[in-house]
C-alpha cells in the first residue's frame, strides 16, 4: 500500500475547481489562506495567500528605540519568544559593541532551549490534531506547561517572552529555576519515550506519513527552507553548529537529520530536537556559573555607530536572521527580519503539487508554520 | 391486529424513539467524558450534577438556533437528508430483539433488514453533501459514498458467513442458538471456523467505517474538510445527523452483539435478560470511542486499500474456509 502515483500537473485542458483552505480552516492553525486549484481531490496547484495578519513589525522597529522593539521580537513566532528576542539582542549588542556575562549566556541558552522544547511539543499536539488524532495534543500541552511555568517564574510572561537585555537578562534565576530545569529533564525523557510509543510507532501514523511529501534539499536550496525542514532532507543545516553563537560551541550536542525528505522525516527530525534541546538543558545546568546577569552601564538610550550588522540564530523552526541599520540615533534606521517560516511556506506550492488534499495538507503540518511569522 | 397489539406497537415504537434519542444525547456525553479522561481533563462538568444535563442544554441550543439553507442549495433534499440518516437506523431497532420479551417485531428476514435499511445511510450523506452546494461537503459526500460502497462488501461477507453457520435471518433465532455458557456465541464458535474472532475484527472494522467513526472518519475530516458533508447545516440540521451518527453506532453495536456476542443470553447460561444485552452492547459502543480519541485519521487511498485488499479477500477466506469446515464437520 504506497501512496497513489502523483498526477502530472502539466496536461492541459482538465476540469479543475478552486477550493479556499482558510483563512479560517482548522487546518491552517491561524489566518494562512491557501488557494488550492485542485481536480477532484487532487491539488494542481497550492497558492499561499499572505498577509491576513501583517503588522508591518519590521517598520514599527524603525519608529522606536533600539529597547523599544525589544517586546515586538516575541510576537513575531509567538511560540519561539525566547529564540527570536535572542537574535535582536544580539544583533543589538554586535552594533554596540556589549559584552554579555557568562552566566547571562547560561540562561539565554537554557531558556531558549526549553522554549524550542514547548514550540516543537505544539506543533507535536496541531500536527497530530491535523491528522485526525485529538489526544496527543493535550498530553503535549501537559508538557508544554512545565515548561511555561519555569519561563513564567522567571521572565514574567507564558508566551510572548521580553526577557534579553542588551548585554543579558531582565531577570536572575534563583534556585527553583534550576531545580525545575532538572525536573523538566527527568520528567521529559520517558515522555518522549512514550510519544514514540505511542504516536511514532502507531501504524496508521506511520501510513500517513512515510513517503509522503517528499521535499528535497535542492528544493530546500531553492526556497531557502532551514530548521527541521531541510534537515529531514538529509542537510545538517543548524546554525547553532555552523555559525556557533553565544555559548553553544562548549555544549555537546547532535544535529538529528533524517535523508528521507517526507513528512516522516520532519516529523522524527523535531522529537529528536526535543532530546538533544534537553541533552543541552542537563548540561547547562550542570555547569551553571556565578555571577552577574546583566552588563551595568548600557545607556538607556542607546545610540549604535553607524553601520549595517546581523545576527543570525536557530529558531525553533529554521534560520532567523536580524539584520539592523544603525545611523547612530536613538532610533533603527532598518530593522530587516528573515524569518524561517516565510521561506519554509515558499517551497509549499511546488512540493504540494499533485498531492491528494489530506497529504497536502500532512506536508502543511509538518513544516510547522506559525502565521505571525510569515506575515510579521 | 388487535387493539393491544396496535398499542403495544405504539409503545415500542415511542420507546424506540426514546431510546435513540437518549442514546444519542448521552452517549456524547459518555464520549465527551469519555475523551476528557483519555485525556487527562474532565470533560463537562458545569451544567447540572457532574454535566449530567449538558446533553439537554446542548440539544435546546440546538433546537433554539435557525435553520439556515444555503443560497442556491436544493431545499427540499437539503431538508431531509436529515430525517433520511436517522429514521433507518430507527426502524433497524424496531427488529432487534433486547430480550426475551423484549422486541418490536419479529420477523424472518430480520438480518436483510437491518443492513438494507442500514446502507441508506449513505445515500442520504450524499444527498446532504450534494444539496448542500459547497465545495467540502461534495468531496465529503464523495468520500462516503467510495467508502462505505467498499466497507459494505467485507460486513456482507461475514454476514453470509454467520448465516451459514446460523442457518437463519430471523435474529431472535440466531440469539436463541447460542444460548448456554459463552462459548456457545458466535465469536468462540471455533469449530466452525477457527478465524471467528477475526471475522468479529472484520465486522467491526466495517461497522467503524460504515458508521464514518474515525480512525475512517472522512465524511467528517475537520481538519481537512471542515465539517464535511455537514458544513452548510445549522441548529437542529445538524443535530439530527449528530443523533443520527450515535443511533448508527447505537444498531451497529447491537447487531455485533446479536451475530457474535450472544445478546441477550448471559455468558453463564444462566440469568439471560436485557441486562447483558445492553452490557455488551455499550462495551462494543465504549471500544468505538476509545479507538477514535487514540488513533489518528487514515488516508483515504489507505482506507479502500484496507478494505479491497485486505478485508475482503480476507472475510471471502473466511466464507469459504467456514463452508469447507461445515460441509467436512456434517460428512
Amino acid at each position: 500500500m504506497s501512496a497513489p502515483e502523483i498526477i502530472s500537473t502539466s496536461d492541459t485542458p482538465r476540469e479543475t475547481f478552486v477550493l479556499n483552505v482558510g483563512p479560517q480552516h482548522p487546518a491552517t492553525h491561524g489566518v494562512l489562506r491557501l488557494k488550492l486549484t485542485m481536480e477532484g481531490e487532487y491539488v494542481v496547484r497550492a497558492e499561499p495567500i499572505c498577509g491576513y495578519i501583517h503588522r508591518m513589525h519590521e517598520k514599527m522597529g524603525e519608529n522606536r528605540t533600539w529597547a523599544q522593539f525589544l517586546p515586538n521580537t516575541g510576537r513575531i513566532d509567538y511560540l519561539s519568544a525566547m529564540t527570536y528576542n535572542h537574535a535582536y539582542v544580539a544583533a543589538v549588542e554586535r552594533a554596540a559593541k556589549i559584552e554579555v556575562p557568562l552566566r547571562a549566556e547560561y540562561i539565554r541558552v537554557i531558556t531558549s532551549e526549553l522554549n524550542r522544547i514547548s514550540s516543537h511539543l505544539v506543533w507535536f499536539g496541531a500536527f497530530l490534531l491535523d491528522l485526525g488524532g485529538f489526544t496527543p495534543l493535550l498530553y503535549a500541552f501537559d508538557d508544554r506547561e512545565q515548561i511555561l511555568d519555569i519561563l513564567e517564574a522567571v521572565s514574567g510572561s507564558r508566551l510572548t517572552y521580553c526577557y534579553y537585555r542588551f548585554g543579558g537578562v531582565c531577570n536572575d534565576v534563583d534556585a527553583d529555576f534550576v531545580r525545575g530545569c532538572r525536573n523538566f529533564v527527568a520528567r521529559m525523557r520517558p515522555r518522549l519515550k512514550m510519544y514514540k510509543t505511542l504516536v511514532t510507532d502507531n501504524i496508521i501514523l506511520r501510513k500517513r506519513l512515510e513517503g509522503i511529501g517528499f521535499i528535497n534539499s535542492e528544493m530546500c536550496r531553492k526556497y531557502g527552507a532551514t530548521g527541521p525542514v531541510i534537515r529531514g532532507a538529509g542537510v545538517a543545516y543548524d546554525v547553532r553548529k555552523i555559525e556557533p553563537y553565544s555559548i553553544y560551541r562548549d555544549f555537546d550536542f547532535d544535529i538529528p537529520t533524517f535523508p528521507d525528505g517526507d513528512c516522516m522525516a520532519r516529523y522524527l527530525v523535531r522529537m529528536e530536537e526535543m532530546a538533544q534541546s534537553l541533552r543541552i538543558i542537563e548540561q547547562a545546568i550542570g555547569r551553571f556559573p556565578d555571577g552577574p546577569t546583566l552588563t551595568h552601564g548600557v545607556p538607556r538610550m542607546l545610540k549604535p555607530p553607524a553601520g549595517d550588522y546581523c545576527f543570525a540564530v536557530e529558531a525553533a523552526r529554521g534560520r532567523l536572521l536580524v539584520r539592523i541599520v544603525s545611523d547612530h540615533r536613538e532610533i533603527p534606521y532598518r530593522v530587516r527580519l528573515r524569518t524561517p517560516c516565510f521561506s519554509n511556506l515558499s517551497l509549499f506550492e511546488e512540493a504540494s503539487a499533485g498531492m491528494i488534499l489530506p497529504d497536502a495538507l500532512a506536508e502543511l503540518g509538518s513544516l510547522d508554520l506559525v502565521i505571525p511569522d510569515i506575515d510579521r | 391486529m388487535s387493539l393491544s397489539e396496535l398499542l403495544y406497537m405504539l409503545v415500542y415504537v415511542v420507546g424506540v424513539m426514546a431510546f435513540v434519542g437518549l442514546n444519542a444525547a448521552y452517549l456524547v456525553l459518555a464520549e465527551r467524558k469519555g475523551a476528557g479522561r483519555f485525556q487527562r481533563r474532565p470533560g463537562p462538568t458545569e451544567v447540572g450534577y457532574a454535566g449530567w444535563l449538558q446533553p439537554i442544554a446542548d440539544g435546546v441550543k440546538l433546537l433554539c438556533k435557525q435553520l439556515i439553507v444555503p443560497t442556491g442549495a436544493d431545499a427540499t433534499v437539503f431538508r431531509l437528508a436529515p430525517l433520511l440518516v436517522l429514521i433507518p437506523s430507527m426502524m433497524c431497532l424496531a427488529v432487534i430483539s433486547f430480550s426475551e420479551t423484549l422486541y418490536g417485531r419479529n420477523i424472518n428476514v430480520g438480518l436483510v433488514f437491518v443492513f438494507a435499511f442500514g446502507a441508506i445511510n449513505v445515500m442520504a450523506i450524499m444527498l446532504s453533501g450534494w444539496a448542500s452546494r459547497n465545495k467540502y461537503a461534495i468531496i465529503s459526500a464523495a468520500r462516503v459514498v467510495s467508502q462505505d460502497v467498499a466497507y459494505e462488501i467485507p460486513m456482507l461477507l461475514v454476514v453470509i458467513t454467520l448465516l451459514m453457520v446460523t442457518g437463519t435471518m430471523n435474529l431472535r433465532e440466531i440469539v436463541d442458538q447460542q444460548a448456554g455458557w459463552f462459548w456457545h456465541w458466535n465469536l468462540f464458535r471455533l469449530d466452525v471456523n477457527p478465524l471467528m474472532p477475526v471475522t468479529f475484527i472484520i465486522f467491526f472494522t466495517c461497522m467503524l467505517a460504515e458508521t464514518n467513526r474515525s480512525p475512517f472518519d472522512m465524511a467528517e475530516a475537520e481538519s481537512e474538510l471542515v465539517a464535511g458533508a455537514f458544513t452548510e447545516y445549522a441548529g437542529m440540521g445538524f443535530g439530527v445527523f449528530f443523533m443520527a451518527e450515535y443511533a448508527n453506532i447505537v444498531v451497529g453495536s447491537a447487531m455485533a452483539t446479536v451475530l457474535f456476542l450472544g445478546g441477550w443470553q448471559s455468558p453463564f447460561g444462566i440469568g439471560s435478560g436485557v441486562i447483558w444485552f445492553l452490557l455488551k452492547m455499550y462495551a462494543v459502543v465504549f471500544t468505538v470511542i476509545w479507538v477514535r480519541w487514540t488513533f489518528p485519521r487514515t488516508q483515504f487511498y489507505n482506507l479502500l486499500n484496507l478494505s479491497w485488499k485486505i478485508l475482503i479477500p480476507l472475510s471471502l477466506f473466511t466464507l469459504v474456509l467456514t463452508a469447507v469446515m461445515m460441509k467436512v464437520l456434517r460428512a
